[in-house]
């Protein structure tokens, strides 16, 4: 350890700990500090003008070893062997895999086991471990916080930044406890607790902070909840969202691809073993949840902190006491085409995609699998599974999931974001509604004019079978039909 | 990146909350693979209205951006700093900005300059009394003035520094590049690399 003394006798929140164990250079007079980062993730939208800059600068990739890029954000999930017939799409494929080849990083391209999602691709190859430091140009980088990483999106300038020196100035940030004791019942998920945290915090509730959740309903999540979880703290506004590793991040880990192996692991374990918060360290601001009262949770509104409990109603903007909020809500209202006071389970979808960096993992494709078996989908209804990589897709035919979703009347799709952004053909069109297990129901986010209610993968299996915004137990009142 | 100190141009109000980034580019204008031609796909759903305020001719050219809170939330595309620089903005006024959106504007010469709910009120207020008025914006002094009316905004003095400066990021860090390489010099041996690639099969 190479840290100063000091900074080991105060008790440390675990973003304090991986933040001083990666500092390069303290800032002084207000300058940022520089922090070191462990691992670069790298797709097609973002990287392109960063690549450029470097050429501009004759400057070189730092560590392509510690630099890896995937395709996901524009490719398609139908017809992969065929040449991509969007032009543009294609076009930023190709600068990819030109840049990629010229600067020496690894590439999982179109086809290949390891491409996806790049926040699956990352913890499937066992290279987001704890206690690192993973930037990556998109929002979502948070997600790999669920390991105990310090795990930031970044913009393409620091993309640049980081392919050039491997840190990134940064100023600290203030660290936030989330704590959530209870147990969740069953039919409620890590999905629907992210959704009641940030509508009880609000999209810039988090804002300038690290989340840390906590508690014992986050320490009985798998890693892919607690993904879940960390994946949505940016909608919160915060910078990145953490748990602190223990025996089920651990055992998640072994035998990955990176994993550490041999005495690499006992030894990375060991340090792994420090990072928990310590006892009386002092976190700027914390929110307490209880997990026993929570309840399927879905949003109506046009921002992700727009949500309720799904057997409440659309709520009444004039109830809103900030003018603000107040005229968000009403603008919200009217794109969504929905009066207050409606039972949101009264909502009828056209389409319900299950997909994302949020919830493609093989778990959320089992858990919606196990609710649809030896059922139909509702008429009118169009269902599309787009798994989070190729690998997940693979696993998926092993266990036979994709003649579920199939033999149920959904589309089975190849790996990428396909929907949650509409950059690739999967969008909706003008004034469809969608039950989307992805991240963001901004206006217009999965096709022009498309209407978007976030929801965990078991309220979309239980609304496509349904047609309605519905959950497990309302299945299980309607009986066994 | 060149140096900011002051500006004065039409100042446009946006009165709205939770502008995220995907209302300032959608991701359909993402795909370009350059950082220039955004100016067409600035709020480019918002201005199929022609009642949308960038679309009523008072305010053609404007320079300085007063928006409602939480202005460039969600997704971390720095099409969208690209796209206000694009159209002509060299500054956006809010009381609150999304994190990543403010950090990627200090990098492209755009001032995110934090006011108070009450400040946007009044400057929106004043705008729209006159529209095309001109407003200038103050690094130094951290103010914006519009006719009789001043406002402080907040900004961090690093990020201030180098606008001023027009300082460059990369450059600035490659002068601790001896130190750069002693921290890499005792990373432990386990930290993961992406490189040489290896497989497990299923």
């Amino acid at each position: 350890m190479t840290d100063a003394p000091l900074l080991e006798e105060r008790p440390r929140t675990l973003a304090e700990k991986v933040w001083d164990k990666h500092l390069v250079a303290k800032g002084e007079n207000g300058t940022p500090d520089l922090i070191y980062i462990d691992l670069h993730l790298v797709h097609e939208v973002t990287s392109p003008q960063a690549f450029d800059g470097l050429r501009l600068a004759g400057r070189p990739v730092r560590r392509p070893d510690l630099t890896i890029a995937t395709e996901d954000h524009n490719t398609p999930t139908l017809a992969i062997d065929k040449p991509i017939a969007d032009l543009t799409s294609r076009t930023q494929i190709e600068t990819l895999r030109r840049n990629c080849e010229e600067f020496g990083i690894r590439l999982h391209s179109l086809g290949d086991i390891e491409q996806g999602i790049v926040h699956v691709v990352g913890p499937q190859l066992g290279l987001t471990q704890p206690g690192i430091t993973v930037v990556c140009g998109d929002s979502h980088t948070s997600t790999h916080g669920a390991f105990g990483a310090m795990a930031l999106g970044i913009g393409t300038s620091e993309v640049e930044h980081v392919m050039a020196t491997q840190t990134l100035p940064l100023k600290p940030f203030k660290t936030m406890a989330i704590t959530v004791d209870g147990t969740l019942r069953p039919g409620v998920t890590a999905k629907d607790l992210i959704l009641a945290v940030i509508a009880k915090i609000g999209t810039g509730g988090g804002q300038g902070y690290v989340l840390e959740y906590r508690g014992s309903a986050i320490r009985a999540l798998s890693m892919e909840g607690r993904m879940t979880i960390c994946n949505m703290s940016i909608e919160a506004g915060a910078r990145a969202g953490m748990v602190a590793p223990d025996a089920i991040t651990y055992d998640y880990l072994q035998g990955r691809a990176h994993a550490p192996d041999g005495q690499d692991w006992l030894d990375a374990v060991a340090y792994w073993d420090t990072l928990a918060t310590d006892d009386g360290a002092v976190f700027d601001a914390e929110v307490i949840l209880d997990a026993d009262t929570l309840e399927p949770f879905v949003t109506w509104g046009t921002n992700p902190g727009q949500g309720v409990s799904l057997s409440e109603a659309v709520p009444d903007p004039a109830g809103i006491s900030d003018a603000n909020e107040r005229s968000a809500a009403e603008r919200a209202l009217e794109y969504m085409d929905l009066a207050a006071g409606t039972p949101m389970k009264d909502i009828r979808v056209d389409t319900v995609f299950l997909g994302s960096c949020t919830n493609s993992r093989v778990e959320d494709l089992r858990a919606a699998a196990a609710i649809i078996a030896g059922r139909t989908l509702a008429p009118g209804v169009r269902m599309l599974v787009v798994p989070g990589s190729a690998r997940v897709r693979i696993e998926a035919e092993a266990e036979g999931l994709d003649k579920i979703f199939t033999d149920f009347g959904a589309e089975w799709r190849f790996a990428g974001c396909s929907m949650c952004l509409g950059m690739n053909p999967d969008q909706l069109a003008p004034g469809e509604r969608c039950a989307s297990t992805s991240n963001r129901n901004f206006e217009g986010r999965q096709g022009k004019g498309g209407r978007t209610h976030l929801v965990s993968p078991l309220v979309a299996a239980a609304t496509a079978i349904r047609g309605t915004l519905s959950s497990p137990w309302d299945l299980a009142q309607d009986g066994d039909k | 990146m060149q140096k900011f100190t002051t500006v004065t141009g039409i100042a446009l109000p946006l009165r709205r909350s939770n502008v995220d980034t995907d209302q300032i580019i959608p991701a359909v204008y993402l795909k370009r693979v350059t950082k220039t031609g955004f100016e067409d796909a600035l709020f480019a759903r918002w201005r199929a209205d022609p009642d949308f305020v960038l679309n009523d001719p008072a305010y053609r050219g404007a320079r300085v951006l007063v928006a409602g809170a939480d202005f460039g939330t969600g997704s971390s595309r720095e099409h969208a700093v690209w796209a206000l620089r694009d159209y002509g903005f060299d500054v956006v006024l809010s009381p609150r900005f999304g994190d990543i959106f403010r950090g990627n504007s200090g990098k492209q010469g755009l001032l995110a300059g934090q006011i108070s709910e009450a400040d946007a009120q009044r400057l929106w207020d004043v705008i729209e009394a006159c529209p095309g008025v001109e407003l200038t914006v103050d690094l130094v002094s951290r103010t914006a003035r519009v006719g009789a009316l001043t406002v402080p905004f907040e900004i961090d003095d690093y990020t201030r520094w180098r606008l001023l400066e027009g300082l460059d990021d990369i450059g600035l860090t490659l002068r601790d590049e001896a130190r750069i390489a002693e921290f890499e010099s005792h990373r432990e041996p386990w930290r993961p690399r992406t490189l040489p690639a290896r497989q497990v099969s299923l």
